[in-house]
């Protein structure tokens, strides 16, 4: 077992942060544009796409991991394509555990997106476009600044989200020292072999790190409500 | 002639349909490329449905399909739409930034709508009465080829309104830009306007100038209760004994309380037809000051107990809502000279 003080023994956390933020910023981009159209659309599509999006928050973690694991597994639909794209496998990397984990935190991203959008007056979004804005002007000159709540939202919870997935991680990623071994894994390992001392530290860090982040998104909220 | 609003030099062609389930708008119509022309109409009858097919919101049968933002159209809506996250001289220059043939000076619209002072702050730090003039000001610093106005006083108390008209007679004296001014306050249109348009159940029943469209008689939505005539008058001597302007109009004479500087140009007088009585004699005696010697143009009978009489005096006319009883009393007909007393004159502009 790795010295827990060592830098082997931070390595899983530092892999969980990585994960964590370059899930989140995935998300934005992908959840962004999902959410602008849910926010919008009047097509009839709209129950079914939202209920596939939300679907990860209902599903166990399990369930999601092992069909991740066969999608992309080396004869999964995406998993072989990406072997001939790049001759390494997804399953056990962190490429796979990005893909996993957007696929498992995207309610959490589309969700704040979605209703901060949704909440926009459509007359301004009006007198944007008769003053000379492009439907996509209006939307980065407009509808973003004035979601700035939904975007705080959506990127807390996505990363503190993803920093706390355990049960897709396992499935798809494995334990794999600086490659898919995160920090909830670690923990787990620490607690199998009894290393109750590691797992504390680990879990102890884990606790403040989502207190803190959780504490400060309520305040930025409220600072933002009560101006 | 495809499905669009054009502006030429002349004139705006305003031609637009729309098809919904409970509601059906056809409108085919022109209106001169400059002043402001009323729309007036009950609620329902299709006014702002009609704007926001012409600045491009409302899907309509149209040919046009620039898309909103390449329309040339500014839009005033009736609750200011300001961009919260910009202060106030970043929602005006919002526009302009976009625009790309400024010929508004930034400046003087600036100045004209009292904004100087209000440059720094937030909307939400604004009146709703300042909040309307920073958003018109917006507007109308893109430069628009026309531009659209959804009632911008509606959402304001009275006080806010008195305090924003004079800001949109200035507009209307200074700036060549054609607007459309939504409405259904007869008063606020006959103050503002030079053209008038009536809708009715999505169509354009009536259009033409204010003041013949205000003498006309045949029109129900201006001549119920609220009919009156605006004459344009000049007011040449100030009575400080009394406190009385005495203004000139092609009829005559007309005194109105209180001091307006003889040094302007002529202004506008509402006379409403409620205050105006008729005598066949010249009446003596009387309290009512403002006695004008005229002619009966025309007689309608509105309710079964009222009648709307059409005096010509000069080159302009006075409506005069009156029994029927009295009508047949005095025989009045077209024709007859008599004398209008006027009981009341406001002031608009």
């Amino acid at each position: 077992m790795d010295a827990v003080t060592g830098m082997s023994g931070f390595a899983p956390l530092l892999l969980s942060l990585q994960l964590a933020l370059v899930t989140t910023v995935v998300l934005i981009l992908i959840g962004t544009p999902l959410a602008w159209w849910l926010s919008q659309t009047p097509s009839r599509l709209k129950p079914a796409a939202q209920a596939i999006v939300a679907m990860p928050i209902v599903l166990p973690p399990t369930v999601l991991g092992f069909y991740l694991l066969i999608l992309l597994g080396p004869n999964g639909a995406i998993g072989s394509w990406w072997v001939e794209l790049t001759g390494n496998t997804l399953t056990f990397s962190f490429t796979g555990l990005v893909i996993a984990s957007c696929v498992y935190s995207l309610p959490f991203a589309v969700q704040p997106l979605q209703s901060a959008f949704e909440s926009l007056p459509r007359q301004t979004m009006e007198f944007a476009w008769t003053q000379g804005a492009s439907k996509l002007d209006a939307f980065f000159a407009v509808a973003v600044p004035m979601s700035t709540r939904g975007f705080v939202g959506a990127s807390v919870l996505a990363f503190a989200h993803t920093l706390g997935e355990f049960g897709v991680v396992l499935m798809v990623g494995g334990n794999i020292p600086g490659e898919t071994r995160v920090v909830s894994i670690a923990i787990y390992d620490h607690v199998e072999t009894l290393n109750y001392t590691a797992a504390h530290q680990m879990s102890l860090l884990l606790l403040g790190f989502a207190f803190i982040v959780l504490f400060a998104m309520f305040v930025i909220n409220r600072r933002w409500s009560t101006r | 002639m495809s499905h669009a609003s054009t502006v030429s030099a002349t004139t705006v062609t305003l031609k637009h349909s729309l098809q919904r389930s409970n509601f059906e708008l056809s409108v085919d119509t022109q209106i001169p490329a400059k002043g402001i022309t009323g729309l007036f109409g009950d609620s329902g009858s299709g006014k702002t449905t009609l704007l926001r097919c012409i600045a491009g919101l409302e899907a309509d049968l149209s040919w046009d399909t620039r898309p909103i933002h390449k329309r040339g159209v500014g839009y005033v809506f009736q609750e200011p739409q300001l961009f919260p996250h910009l202060d106030v001289r970043g929602n005006i220059e919002f526009g302009l930034r976009r625009s790309s043939a400024p010929r508004v000076d930034q400046t003087k619209v600036v100045e004209m709508l009292g904004l100087g002072d209000l440059l720094d702050r937030k909307p939400d730090r604004l009146s709703g009465g300042e909040a309307q003039r920073v958003a018109i000001a917006a507007v109308l610093l893109r430069s628009p080829q026309l531009v659209l106005m959804d009632e911008p006083l509606a959402s304001l108390d009275q006080r806010r309104k008195e305090e924003l008209l004079p800001y949109l007679d200035r507009l209307h004296d200074e700036l060549s830009v054609p607007m459309i001014y939504v409405s259904h306050s007869i008063d606020e249109v006959s103050r503002l306007c030079d053209h008038l348009l009536l809708i009715d159940n999505g169509t354009i029943v009536a259009s033409g100038e204010l003041h013949e469209m205000l003498s006309r008689l045949d029109l129900p939505m201006l001549s119920g209760p609220n009919a009156g005539s605006v004459v344009e008058a000049k007011p040449w001597r100030y009575d400080r004994d009394y406190d009385l302007t005495q203004f000139n109009f092609s009829g005559g004479e007309l005194s109105v309380p209180g001091l307006y500087d003889t040094s302007t140009p002529n202004l506008r007088l509402r006379i409403a037809a409620r205050d105006v009585s008729i005598c066949l004699e010249q009446p003596e005696n009387t309290t009512i000051m403002n006695v004008l010697e005229a002619q009966i143009d025309d007689v309608q009978f509105a309710e079964p107990s009222s009648a709307l009489v059409r005096l010509a005096i000069g080159t302009d006319y006075l409506l005069a809502l009156i029994t029927r009883r009295s009508v047949a009393r005095l025989d009045l007909k077209r024709g007859d000279r008599v004398f209008a007393q006027v009981k009341s004159v406001t002031v608009r502009r």
